[in-house]
C-alpha cells in the first residue's frame, strides 16, 4: 500500500527533496537501505577486530566466526614483540610524523594564506596560481626527484623524510585563503586603528577567527600523513624506521596465513584515526565537502 | 547545526571564486595598502615558499632533467641521452616498451571500472541522504568511515575477507549456494572486480559528500517550480539536480579520474600484480622501476607521459562539463 502512494521510479523518487511532504515516503523502506548500507560499510571494519581476538587457528576456520570461541590477546602480545615487525615502534613513528606533519602544513600554509588573502603586493598573482596549479600535478612526477633531493638531504629512512617533504601543502594554502577571504575585515581594520602591526593582527584577529578552519586542515592533514602509503613504502626501509602502512605490507609478507597477527596490525593502524574520526567528524566532513579536494 | 554550516562554508566557497582577483576590484580598503606591503607578505609566506620550492617546484623541473639522461641511481655515470628514454617507451622492440604499455593498460582498465561506479553509486547514496530524517549524520557518518582508514588497512583487510579458501566472502557466497571458489586475487578477471570492488568500498563515502553538500546548494524554490510546471520525479531530476550539480560533477569527475589513475596500494598490497602483471598498474611500475630497481631516467620519462595523459584527460573533462550555452 506504501508502494502504491509513491510509484515514482527508484533513483528519482529521491531526486526531489520532500522537506515538504514528510509523510508521503514509505520511511521504512528508506531506513531498510540505509541500514543495508551501514552494515556492508562496518561490518569488515567489526570482522577485522574480532578476528585480531581469535587465537591462531580459529582465525582461518572455516565457516568464519563472528564471536572468538576462546578469546586472547595473543596476536597483539605476538606483534609487539617480535623484532622484525616492531608494530609499537611504527606505531609511534606515525604518530609523531603525522603530528609533526600537520603541525608543519598548518603553520606554514596559514602563514601563507594571510597575505594571499589580505595584502596587495607585486607577484600575488603569479604566486597564487602556481600554487594553484600543483593542485593538478599529479605526484608520481614529483616522488623521484624528491627521493634524490632527500638522499642528498641524508633524510632516507628517517621520520624527517616522511614530515618535511609533503608539509608544502597547496591544498592547505588554498582551503586557508579561501576562509580568511570570508572574515569580515572590520576587526582588522580596529586592530590596526590601536597600532598593531601585520604579525600582531595575524596571530590575534586571524588566527582565533579560524580556529575551526585551522582544526580542520590540522585534522586533514594528520589523516593523509598517517594514513600515506606509496612515498614511506620506498622511503623508508629499515623495520625500526617504518610508519604503520608500510609495516602492514612488511607485516603481510613476514606473516603470510597469520590473519589473527595481521588483523591486529591493522586494528592498531585504524584505531587512532577511527578515534579522531568519531571526535571530529564534523571537521572532517565539513572540511571534505566544502571543498572537495583532498589534502 | 550541520547544514547550516554547510550552507555558510558553500557560500563562502561561492563569494571567493569572485574574489579571485580582487585586487583589481575597487573593493573598500584601508589607506595602507595602497602603497605596497614591503617585505611583510614575503616574510609571512618564506617558510611555505621555502617547502614548496624545494619540494614541488624543484623536483617538477629536476625531473624533465632526469628524464633526459640514462639515471641508474647505483651507477657513478649518468650520462645525456636526449629524448631516448622517452623514445624507448613508444619503440616496440624497447626493454620497457611492453612492460610499461602492460601497465599502462592494466591503470586503463582500472579506470574504466572504477570512474563509472564512484560517480554514479555515490549519486545513488547522496540522493538517498538528501532529506531531512533522523539518523541521517549518523549514516552519513558510517558510509564515510573507511575513507578514513589508509590504503594499507583497507587492502590487508581485504585481502583477508577475498581469501580464495578461508575468506569471508567466498564462505558467504558458498553459503548462498554460489560458487565459493572464486580466485579473487589470483586470476584476471576476477582480481579487477575485487580491486574495483574494494575501491568503490573505500571512497564512496568521500564523493558521497561531495555530492550531498552539491545537492544541498540546490535551491528549493527550483524543485518548486518544477512540480508547478507539472514536472515529474525523473524530469525534476534530469532537469533540476542534473543541472545544478554541474560543477560538483565536473569536479568529482576529475577528482575520480585522477585518484583512479594513481592506483598504487590495491594492487601492491592485495594481488602484487597478480596473475602474472595484468594488475600491476603504471603507478606500481614506474615506482618500481625508478625506486626499487632505480631506473630513474626511465621511471622520470614514464611518469611525465602518464602525467601528459592525465592533462589530456583533464582538459576532456573541462571540456565535457563546460557551460553550455542554451
Amino acid at each position: 500500500m506504501a508502494t502504491a502512494t509513491a510509484p515514482a521510479p527508484a533513483p528519482a523518487a529521491s531526486a526531489a527533496p520532500d522537506k515538504d511532504h514528510p509523510g508521503r515516503k514509505p520511511p521504512i523502506l528508506r531506513y531498510l537501505v540505509l541500514i543495508g548500507l551501514a552494515l556492508l560499510f562496518i561490518s569488515p571494519l567489526l570482522f577485522m577486530l574480532v578476528t585480531s581476538f581469535k587465537t591462531r587457528s580459529e582465525a582461518t576456520a572455516v565457516p568464519p566466526t563472528w564471536v572468538p570461541s576462546d578469546p586472547t590477546g595473543q596476536a597483539y602480545k605476538e606483534i609487539l614483540n617480535a623484532s622484525d615487525t616492531p608494530v609499537f615502534t611504527w606505531f609511534f613513528n606515525s604518530l609523531i610524523a603525522a603530528s609533526a606533519n600537520a603541525a608543519l602544513v598548518v603553520a606554514t600554509a596559514a602563514l601563507a594564506a594571510y597575505p594571499l588573502a589580505r595584502m596587495d603586493f607585486r607577484g600575488k598573482k603569479i604566486v597564487l596560481a602556481t600554487i594553484i596549479a600543483t593542485l593538478f600535478v599529479p605526484p608520481v612526477i614529483l616522488i623521484i626527484p624528491n627521493y634524490l633531493i632527500v638522499g642528498k638531504l641524508q633524510w632516507l629512512d628517517t621520520l624527517t623524510a616522511v614530515i618535511i617533504p609533503t608539509a608544502a601543502s597547496a591544498f592547505g594554502v588554498f582551503f586557508l585563503r579561501q576562509f580568511f577571504l570570508s572574515l569580515p575585515r572590520e576587526l582588522e581594520e580596529a586592530a590596526l586603528l590601536d597600532g598593531a602591526n601585520k604579525w600582531q593582527i595575524f596571530l590575534r584577529v586571524i588566527v582565533p577567527l579560524s580556529k575551526p578552519a585551522l582544526v580542520t586542515l590540522a585534522v586533514l592533514a594528520f589523516l593523509t600523513n598517517w594514513n600515506d602509503f606509496l612515498w614511506p613504502v620506498y622511503v623508508l626501509f629499515s623495520p625500526e624506521s617504518q610508519t604503520l602502512p608500510p609495516g602492514l605490507s612488511t607485516l603481510q609478507s613476514a606473516n603470510n596465513v597469520r590473519y589473527d597477527v595481521i588483523m591486529a596490525g591493522a586494528v592498531i593502524a585504524s584505531a587512532p584515526v577511527l578515534a579522531l574520526y568519531v571526535m571530529a567528524q564534523r571537521f572532517i566532513i565539513e572540511g571534505v565537502s566544502r571543498s572537495g579536494l583532498k589534502g | 547545526m550541520a547544514t547550516s554550516d554547510t550552507a555558510a562554508s558553500t557560500s563562502a566557497a561561492d563569494s571567493s571564486s569572485d574574489r579571485i582577483d580582487s585586487p583589481t576590484r575597487p573593493a573598500p580598503k584601508s589607506q595602507g595598502r595602497r602603497e605596497g606591503e614591503g617585505l611583510a607578505p614575503w616574510l609571512f609566506m618564506a617558510p611555505y615558499l621555502g617547502l614548496f620550492l624545494t619540494f614541488v617546484v624543484a623536483p617538477a623541473i629536476y625531473g624533465v632533467w632526469i628524464s633526459l639522461h640514462a639515471y641508474d641511481y647505483t651507477l657513478p655515470g649518468k650520462p645525456w641521452v636526449g629524448l631516448d628514454n622517452y623514445k624507448k617507451l613508444f619503440n616496440s622492440s624497447s626493454s620497457t616498451f611492453s612492460d610499461f604499455w602492460n601497465a599502462m593498460q592494466a591503470t586503463g582498465i582500472f579506470t574504466l571500472l572504477s570512474v563509472p561506479l564512484l560517480l554514479v553509486i555515490p549519486l545513488m547514496v547522496a540522493l538517498v541522504m538528501n532529506s531531512k530524517f533522523p539518523g541521517r549524520n549518523l549514516f552519513r557518518a558510517l558510509y564515510f568511515a573507511p575513507y578514513v582508514l589508509g590504503v594499507a588497512v583497507v587492502a590487508v583487510l581485504w585481502r583477508f575477507l577475498l581469501d580464495n579458501n578461508i575468506g569471508l566472502v567466498n564462505q558467504y557466497l558458498g553459503a548462498l549456494g554460489l560458487p565459493d571458489d572464486i580466485p579473487w586475487l589470483t586470476s584476471v578477471p576476477e582480481a579487477w572486480a575485487a580491486l574495483v570492488g574494494v575501491t568503490v568500498w573505500w571512497t564512496l563515502g568521500f564523493n558521497a559528500v561531495i555530492y550531498l553538500a552539491g545537492l544541498q546548494d540546490i535551491p528549493g524554490e527550483l524543485y518548486e517550480a518544477a512540480r508547478v510546471d507539472g514536472a515529474n520525479k525523473w524530469q525534476s531530476f534530469r532537469h533540476v539536480t542534473l543541472p545544478g550539480l554541474r560543477p560538483v560533477l565536473a569536479f568529482v569527475t576529475m577528482v575520480t579520474i585522477i585518484a583512479s589513475a594513481n592506483v598504487f596500494g590495491q594492487p601492491y598490497l592485495m594481488t602484487k600484480g597478480a596473475p602474472g602483471t595484468e594488475t600491476r598498474t603504471a603507478i606500481y611500475y614506474i615506482a618500481d622501476t625508478g625506486l626499487r630497481n632505480f631506473q630513474m631516467g626511465d621511471a622520470a620519462a614514464m611518469s611525465y607521459l602518464l602525467t601528459i595523459v592525465l592533462m589530456i584527460l583533464s582538459v576532456g573533462v573541462f571540456w565535457l562539463f563546460r557551460e553550455r550555452k542554451s
